[in-house]
């Protein structure tokens, strides 16, 4: 048998044993919703409508009801984008590669890390679609044979390769976390009954798809994850790499940066643990998985967050100090722009909740408090925003044409579908959190008696 | 002699794995384990042959590499090649390094999805399945071995109560 150090603090607290796990897993299917739920739930589907009609608007009169302008023709729509798509990457960061490097503690935290993955990824698809302006025209993206004389997408572009690198993140996402799924739809399955809830019991039959734990299907089982977790590694690096040669390709000064690939891919993973952060530590008081996730769990995810949030700071006086180096004066002015220009305020935000407030982590007593950690976690989502922010609407500003010089200012529109995508996000992650088993609780037994406090305290 | 099936029902993985390599040693074939999670070592003390998974991801992986390139080459090289940016598309190999993030895409979104149907398959596994285990606690904390006894029940059974089973179903096969 596999044996733990027995300095390392137990991950599984309170004496749980194999069938406690089922049945706290299960409550929250089980049960009925509590008040908290329904109120949070009743805002975010607001939000969401909200949302919908804000989208609908778009399309029904065109991209001219968002703040755009002649100078400043990429805003919001790409800010949130970034965004969503940055808080996608923690997911598939915790699930992949924390597997590969057998890191036991992402158990408790890897479904719904990836549900967010999938969620956030969801959002972020949204925008392109509906920047689009005629969203129905959406598969002229995709490289398919076509009557309107050989158009072909461009291979060369890193606008197709976003697509392609989105759409396979997404997908496999999906696949990652459902085959994980049916073992633990299959625990739930097993515990309903035919005659109290026929429908339920159905329902989860037919998730579960038949699964019923055969040796040989877990020696797959395992094969299987481990290949898809070293699949999913380069593919996170891939997808925000891609995602900032969007900008690194093009000539505008700020943008044309060889450092933007590595520099977007730990802003991403920073910003995303910090979204799970957020919503980890409202999900185990909602639906009581306290000795799951632990405080042990969260000075994990603060250690990645203070290593990632150095890292982004660094490439932020990286790019001040190369656009100082290059020589080139509009390059130079870029950045002078940034820090002193009338967005400096934008530039402020993103400098103190981005460099200053991940050093806060070095102080054990904030590492090791949720408390401390949510409100943290808050201040760095908002960051991350105007990190993107910065990087998009200040670069454009202020172009090579003084008479071309403009401010941005988003419309309603533009502030409706953001808030949309919240209230969107919110409200699948809420009903997953009703109707999924919310932690890998087949993973989890496999550690319990490695990792968990009433095993690890026995001498 | 009438076949019989034996379900010995055991609490605790380590118990199990033990058990199993016993019972192996005294030449009663197991012919199923069903267990909540997955057992370290239960695939070789059971004589499972290793999986070929990671096999059928790599050669979908060079499918999905091989048909990117194709459909590359026929559309940016051969159908309409054009001149972008001063970079003509005259040339495969000229223009490869540009087309790697799709290959990479291609590669991955092959392997991934058509390994991950393979293990669905090979396990039939599929949306509706019915469940074949012999026991609704596999799934929970139980861990139960299925053993198949033509010649002596008793036997079968005074070996899985020594190796720690915790409960004995017998049904006939």
């Amino acid at each position: 048998m596999q044996k733990e150090a027995e300095i390392r603090d137990p991950l599984i607290l309170g004496n749980k044993t194999y069938h406690d796990i089922t049945k706290d897993i299960a409550r929250p299917v089980e049960g009925k919703a509590n008040k908290y739920w329904w109120i949070l739930f009743s805002l975010s589907l607001v939000l969401f409508i909200w949302g919908i009609l804000c989208m609908a608007y778009t399309i029904g009169t065109g991209i001219g009801a968002w703040g755009l302008n002649k100078t400043v023709n990429w805003a919001w729509d790409i800010t949130n984008f970034v965004w969503w798509i940055g808080i996608g990457h923690a997911g598939t960061l915790i699930s992949a590669v924390l597997l590969l490097f057998r890191q036991k503690w992402r158990m408790s935290i890897n479904r719904s890390a990836e549900a967010m993955t999938i969620f956030g990824v969801t959002q972020a698809a949204l925008f392109p679609l509906i920047h689009m302006g005629r969203p129905w025209l959406a598969y002229y993206v995709f490289p398919i044979p076509n009557q309107f004389g050989s158009l072909w997408v461009n291979f060369n572009s890193p606008l197709l390769w976003d697509v392609f690198a989105i759409s396979t993140y997404f997908s496999v996402s999906v696949v990652f976390w459902y085959i994980g799924l049916i073992p633990d739809f299959a625990m739930i399955r097993d515990r309903m009954s035919a005659t109290i809830s026929p429908m339920k019991k159905k329902l989860y039959s037919f998730l579960s798809f038949g699964w019923s734990g055969k040796a040989k299907h877990w020696q797959r089982f395992e094969e299987v994850s481990l290949v898809l977790a070293g699949l999913a590694t380069p593919l996170v690096f891939s997808v925000h790499s891609i995602v900032s040669m969007d900008f690194a390709t093009s000539i505008v000064p700020g943008w044309h940066t060889t450092i933007f690939p590595p520099y977007f891919v730990l802003g991403a993973l920073f910003s995303g643990f910090a979204m799970v952060e957020t919503l980890l530590i409202i999900m185990r008081k909602v639906v009581s998985l306290e000795s799951y996730i632990t405080i042990k769990h969260i000075e994990y995810m603060n250690v990645i967050i203070l290593l990632t949030g150095s890292l982004v700071g660094t490439a932020y006086i990286t790019e001040l100090f190369m656009s100082w180096y290059s020589g080139v004066e509009f390059e130079q002015y870029a950045f002078l722009n940034r820090a002193t220009g009338p967005y400096w305020w934008a530039y402020a935000i993103m400098m103190t909740c981005n460099v200053l407030t991940p050093q806060l982590y070095w102080i054990t007593k904030i590492r090791t408090s949720f408390v401390a950690t949510f409100i943290l976690s808050i201040f760095i989502n908002i960051g991350m925003w105007f990190e993107r922010f910065v990087i998009i609407v200040t670069s454009l500003h202020r172009d090579y044409l003084p008479s071309a010089w403009t401010m941005f200012s988003p419309s309603f529109v533009d502030i409706g579908i953001f808030l949309g995508t919240i209230g969107f996000f919110f409200t699948l992650f809420l009903l997953y959190s009703r109707t999924f088993p919310v932690i890998a609780q087949a993973e989890l037994k496999s550690i319990l008696k490695l990792s968990g406090s009433e095993y690890k305290n026995k001498k | 002699m009438s076949k019989k099936t034996l379900y010995g029902i055991f609490d605790c993985e380590q118990v199990l794995l033990a058990s199993a390599k016993e019972i192996r040693a005294n030449k009663i074939e197991i012919k199923e384990v069903y267990s909540p999670f997955p057992i370290h070592g239960l695939d070789k003390a059971l004589g499972l042959k290793e999986t070929r998974m990671a096999i059928t991801a790599f050669i979908y992986g060079c499918i999905g590499l091989s048909l990117g390139a194709l459909m590359i080459y026929n559309i940016m090289i051969v159908d309409w090649p054009q001149n972008i940016g001063g970079k003509p598309n005259w040339t495969f190999y000229h223009n490869m390094p540009a087309f790697v993030p799709i290959l990479f895409e291609c590669t991955v979104l092959f392997a991934a999805h058509l390994m991950s149907i393979t293990y669905l398959i090979r396990c039939g596994l599929f949306p509706g399945g019915e469940s074949d285990s012999p026991d609704p606690r596999t799934t929970d904390d139980k861990f139960l071995m299925e053993i198949v006894v033509e010649g002596d029940l008793a036997a079968a059974k005074a070996m899985l109560k020594k190796t720690g089973a915790t409960e004995i179903n017998e049904k006939d096969a």
